[in-house]
């Protein structure tokens, strides 16, 4: 190709990167599916909840208000990566969102910005918002560490890489756009009842313990857990304490086994489009 | 520029058992605007998205721009414009919010604004996508096709769907586009839309080009003769004729002025295409004709 005078400069990857991410906020809460069931439904389940066991002491001088934020908290990160994007994509994939993307100058990674985040900001916004309708209503304590804020980030940063590249990866599962939270949300709420959200962990039947601690979800509410709990509450946990270091490392796991899954199976069209 | 812009030679693709592209072969000249004429499941869809850079081609050459879609590079995106069969995306985004979005990934975009108004939407520009009518929000995507300021624009069926009066505003604003020298390649069903629009038009048919020229001459059209019909004795007379001007004179000299319920028809555009395509599926080619969706 000759280059001509007039050629001016394709903008960057993050310049446009940084498009996604406000256009996809856009859409994430306008689209009231979305608004609702990835970003108000920890609230929603923690007025419930709140309201109706909030006070009960699980142990002297912890509530279950303070042992279920711990839980919305991780639930946050599973629905605004995993199911946010597992159901979103397939929607994208049908209504011609990505074949418009693949057809424009923009970089693959461009995409991905964009979802991440839109996944990042969305987190961080319920969190905060959580955390102010726990302490004025349900009596929420809020961590008095910096130890403690430390594991929040890394527990959060992780959890929400971890899921998002799953989230991507899974968005191949669902046949339809229509279909997809059909498949989806029940993965999610299996994972929620087994992983010790809406239960306390240790009273759960064994087999549900096991089955719950190949998956990211137990880990990430017990570093949760070991956020918004006192020292002492580490006693009740299956090992007798928080395993902070088993936690980073199986959320690095599923940083490492959504990675590899991303690459594999992440398609920009449906099958047999080509 | 480039003397052609688009090239297509001998370009196959087979689905199975079918064979979507059959060897099709044509050039598009820079500049020019080029209509695909053919039945549904002919190939329009599967060539243009070959040019597109969307699919594979199993063999042929290609070249839009100098470049093989098969390897595309974004400076070579950026030259392009891509309107797509019936999009639903961008539902929850206003007009302009989409115009202004898709501005920012081309090096040299058109103002967005000016943009909504060339198609139309200047009153709908704080409307979200799923709130458009369907000729509006084919509008919005013309809008995103020539917001990137293309050299070649591909239209896939653009105004399926529009009244006769957004049509004709439709036309209007490609004929600007041709003014400023875009390239553009058309599918379209309705003829008088490729008549009215196009330099050249290309009838296709089982993946192979049947025809391509000027409308005016397709099929030799301009070589064809005229049938004039008139009105005599109380019933219709007509002859077919290579000289209908001739007839006319000799007729007018008989009625002393104007003859009675004079027509002149010449072949239209439509008659040659569907005699084209009969012929086709009338010859020796073994395939049965079968419409296929390859989505």
């Amino acid at each position: 190709m000759s280059t001509t005078t007039a050629t001016t400069r394709l903008p960057g990857t993050l310049a446009i990167g940084r498009r996604r991410i406000n256009v996809e906020l856009k859409q994430f809460f306008r689209d009231r599916n979305s608004a609702v069931f990835n970003f108000a439904f920890p609230m929603i389940l923690l007025v419930v909840f709140g309201s109706i066991f909030g006070q009960q002491e699980l142990a002297s001088g912890i509530t279950f208000a303070q042992y279920f934020v711990a839980g919305m908290i991780a639930s946050g990160v599973l629905y605004t990566s995993f199911q946010n994007l597992a159901i979103a994509i397939p929607l994208e994939r049908e209504d011609a969102t990505l074949k418009r993307l693949q057809g424009l100058p923009m970089p693959k990674a461009s995409y991905f910005i964009g979802k991440i985040g839109t996944v990042f900001v969305t987190y961080f916004a319920q969190v905060i918002i959580l955390i102010a309708v726990g302490v004025a209503f349900y009596g929420i304590e809020l961590p008095q560490t910096a130890n403690q804020w430390f594991t929040f980030v890394w527990a959060s940063v992780l959890g929400l890489i971890a899921l998002t590249l799953c989230g991507l990866a899974f968005s191949v599962v669902p046949k339809t756009g229509r279909g997809a939270s059909a498949v989806v949300t029940p993965i999610v709420l299996v994972l929620q009842f087994t992983s010790g959200v809406f239960f306390v962990f240790t009273q759960l039947p064994e087999w549900m313990q096991v089955f719950a601690s190949f998956f990211p979800l137990k880990w990430l509410a017990q570093a949760m857990r070991s956020v918004f709990l006192p020292e002492e509450a580490a006693a009740f946990e299956v090992a007798g304490s928080w395993e902070l270091g088993m936690c980073a490392l199986m959320l690095l796991v599923w940083c490492v086994i959504g990675l590899v899954l991303a690459l594999k199976f992440f398609r920009w069209s449906s099958r047999g489009n080509d | 520029m480039a003397h052609t812009a688009v090239t297509v030679r001998d370009v196959r693709k087979r689905y199975g058992d079918l064979d979507a592209l059959d060897g099709a072969t044509f050039d598009i000249h820079a500049g020019e605007c080029f209509a695909l004429l053919g039945p549904n499941g002919a190939g329009k869809t599967t060539v243009t998205e070959i040019l597109e850079g969307y699919r594979t081609r199993d063999s042929g050459e290609v070249s839009v721009l100098g470049q093989d879609p098969a390897k595309p590079s974004r400076e070579w995106r950026s030259r392009l414009g891509i309107v797509l069969q019936a999009d639903r995306d961008l539902g929850d985004l206003t007009v302009a919010e989409s115009v202004e979005h898709f501005a920012g990934y081309f090096p040299n975009p058109r103002d967005p604004g000016e943009v909504i108004e060339a198609v139309g939407l200047v009153e709908k520009r704080k409307i979200r996508g799923e709130k458009l009518s369907g000729g509006q929000r084919r509008r919005l995507d013309v809008a995103l096709g020539i917001i990137g300021r293309p050299d070649v624009l591909f239209l896939d069926e653009p105004t399926t769907g529009f009244d006769p009066e957004a049509r004709r505003e439709f036309w209007t604003l490609i004929e600007g586009l041709k003014r400023e020298g875009t390239t553009i390649l058309l599918t379209t069903h309705y003829l008088e839309e490729a008549e009215h629009l196009a330099d050249r038009v290309a009838v296709i048919s089982r993946g192979r080009v049947l025809a391509c020229d000027a409308p005016e001459s397709l099929g030799g059209r301009e070589r064809r003769s005229s049938r004039v019909s008139w009105r005599e004795d109380g019933a219709r007379a007509e002859v077919q004729t290579m000289v209908p001007t001739e007839i006319v004179r000799e007729l007018s000299e008989r009625f002393g002025g104007e003859v009675p319920g004079l027509e002149i028809h010449r072949e239209t555009l439509e008659d040659i295409y569907l005699e084209l395509i009969e012929a086709d599926r009338g010859g020796d080619h073994p395939h049965p004709v079968v419409e296929v969706d390859i989505e």
